[in-house]
């Protein structure tokens, strides 16, 4: 029965590092640059959503601050890209990284500044509240986060294999200049793909500060996620969801079975071993271009 | 060609540089309705440039570019493929893990009525029925000639008013550009798609084409009826292989049309 617990919390936070990571591969895909400061716009949204909701700020009803942050985040990606990104394209890869962890640190303190330093945690639907399965104590949290999850990643997949727009960004992604030729708007794409990043930021943070305390050096878990990414391919979004569960399972396992410190290290050794035997990631999509 | 409501793209004077290094030094063409204009030239003449630029990827420095009288230079590239300029460019630029249909998809982004979208991938798909086969295939898996039918299929799918097709016999035997070439024809033929082609295989292009612009380091140095271009001495010797001698790198020199 521990074991069934192990796996929830495993999934719960495997769930998690699988959005973020989601997010980074989306905009890896999308316009080539890594945005660093994902696990730091995931802290943000964590925060937004228990300002909206908790009763010593706005007090909105869960259901209520959900879409709202959803939309703020949203924006938020948009803003990023329009007045950020867009003045960097066609500089080197570095400057853009470096902009985005300079970024990254900007929401860190912009955090801190508006909410404190120490931890927050959100007032919702689920807290306290278990379900007991023979002798195991399920959270209620943890098995929110997973259908959450489950849901997101079905409304994904749709999107991008049914729906014009979703498919035009898969094009896009996949061959730019052909994308240009037949008259997709590809800086519209690339727009589109922060929004997207932004929402799903948002959602992971809802879903991480609805499982635990959030503070604004919380989005230092980014780098976890960005394993998460490696691992899946950088560059395959099912990739990044199965890498990200992959990290969370080996957390709360390795925590349980192996001597103490482990549990923070094992994460990094399963990256280094999947980069040394399969250099492209658990899910690459290798294409190599024929001429 | 004297009337010139029956004109679809009239290139004047466009001049056009890559930094410091013009490619395209004052280049005119006219394409009418319902014909294939060819553009021949070697390596570095300045096709591709010259394609660019019209199809908005490349903005002109100097010059004129009209669709059906309507100034287009300057415009971006997917303004241009609502107005009705379809640019296949060289090297089959598919979407590699998009499936055929999808990738057939794509190029229709620019319209909306899915019915008639469905149709005319049916009919495109007529034309070329290899890619009926390969349907549901991802386009990587299609082989070299399988793609560049995709990539003109894909370019017939916005209903343009005019194709410009980038070098498709690029890296394809000579049956295989037979082939596409005869499918360009009857396409042309048949539901009168207006084609300007750029091509380094003279010998295919002349065969379908009605008309020819020879250019060369930037400037077109010839032009004509492709029946004429076909009969022209210079023509022959440089383009379609006749007179193979040991002269004929001496001769070259002296019948060059541009001295730079």
């Amino acid at each position: 029965m521990e074991i069934l617990q192990l796996l929830l919390s495993g999934f719960a936070s495997g769930c998690v590092y699988g959005l973020i990571a989601l997010g980074f591969v989306l905009i890896y895909k999308a316009t080539e640059a890594v945005n660093f400061a994902q696990g730091d716009m995931m802290m943000f949204g964590a925060f937004i959503t228990i300002w909206l909701t908790n009763s010593d700020y706005n007090g909105l009803p869960f259901w209520l601050s959900v879409p709202i942050m959803m939309l703020i985040m949203g924006s938020f990606g948009y803003l990023i890209e329009r007045i950020f990104l867009r003045q960097v394209i066609g500089q080197s890869q570095i400057a853009i990284a470096i902009l985005t962890i300079a970024l990254g640190f900007i929401l860190r303190f912009v955090a801190g500044a508006i909410w404190g330093h120490e931890p927050h945690y959100l007032e919702s639907p689920m807290v306290g509240k278990n379900i007991y399965f023979y002798q195991a104590v399920l959270g209620m949290a943890e098995i929110f986060v997973i259908l959450v999850t489950i849901f997101l990643t079905f409304i994904l997949y749709v999107f991008f294999a049914r729906t014009k727009l979703g498919v035009s960004m898969v094009a896009a992604s996949q061959n730019q200049l052909a994308a240009f030729y037949v008259g997709i708007p590809v800086n519209k794409m690339q727009s589109f793909a922060w929004v997207i990043a932004g929402i799903l930021a948002g959602i992971a943070g809802m879903l991480f500060s609805a499982k635990g305390s959030v503070d604004p050096i919380t989005g230092l878990l980014g780098i976890k996620a960005f394993a998460a990414a490696v691992i899946g391919g950088f560059g395959s979004l099912p990739g990044a969801l199965v890498g990200g569960l992959i990290i969370g399972l080996i957390e709360p396992f390795s925590g349980r079975y192996l001597p103490s410190g482990f549990s923070h290290l094992v994460p990094y050794i399963v990256l280094v071993l999947v980069l040394i035997l399969r250099p492209h990631g658990l899910f690459s999509q290798v294409s190599i271009k024929k001429v | 060609m004297s009337d010139p409501s029956e004109i679809i793209l009239r290139v004047e004077n466009i001049e056009s540089y890559y930094g410091p290094i013009m490619a395209l030094k004052g280049v005119s063409l006219k394409v009418p309705k319902n014909s294939i204009v060819s553009v021949l030239g070697a390596n570095g003449a300045g096709k591709t440039t010259l394609m660019k630029n019209i199809s908005g990827v490349m903005d002109p420095e100097k010059g004129k570019i009209f669709l059906e009288n309507e100034a287009i230079d300057g415009a971006a590239a997917d303004i241009l493929v609502r107005k009705g300029v379809s640019h296949v460019p060289e090297g089959r630029e598919v979407f590699p893990m998009l499936s055929v249909e999808q990738n057939l998809f794509m190029g229709a982004y620019t319209r909306k009525n899915k019915a008639e979208i469905k149709s005319d991938i049916e009919l495109f798909c007529s034309y070329f029925p290899v890619l009926k086969s390969r349907y549901k295939q991802q386009a990587l898996t299609l082989s070299g000639g399988e793609q560049q039918m995709l990539a003109i299929a894909r370019g017939l799918m916005s209903k343009p008013k005019i194709l410009l097709l980038d070098e498709p016999s690029l890296g394809l035997s000579p049956k295989l550009v037979k082939e596409i070439f005869g499918i360009l024809l009857k396409l042309n033929k048949e539901k009168g798609v207006t084609i300007l082609l750029v091509e380094q295989n003279a010998k295919a292009a002349l065969n379908i084409a009605d008309f020819g612009y020879v250019m060369e380091l930037g400037r077109i140095v010839l032009h004509g009826k492709s029946s004429d271009l076909r009969e022209s001495r210079d023509i022959q010797e440089f383009y379609l292989g006749a007179n193979q001698n040991s002269q004929l790198e001496q001769k070259r020199w002296k019948n060059r049309k541009t001295w730079r």
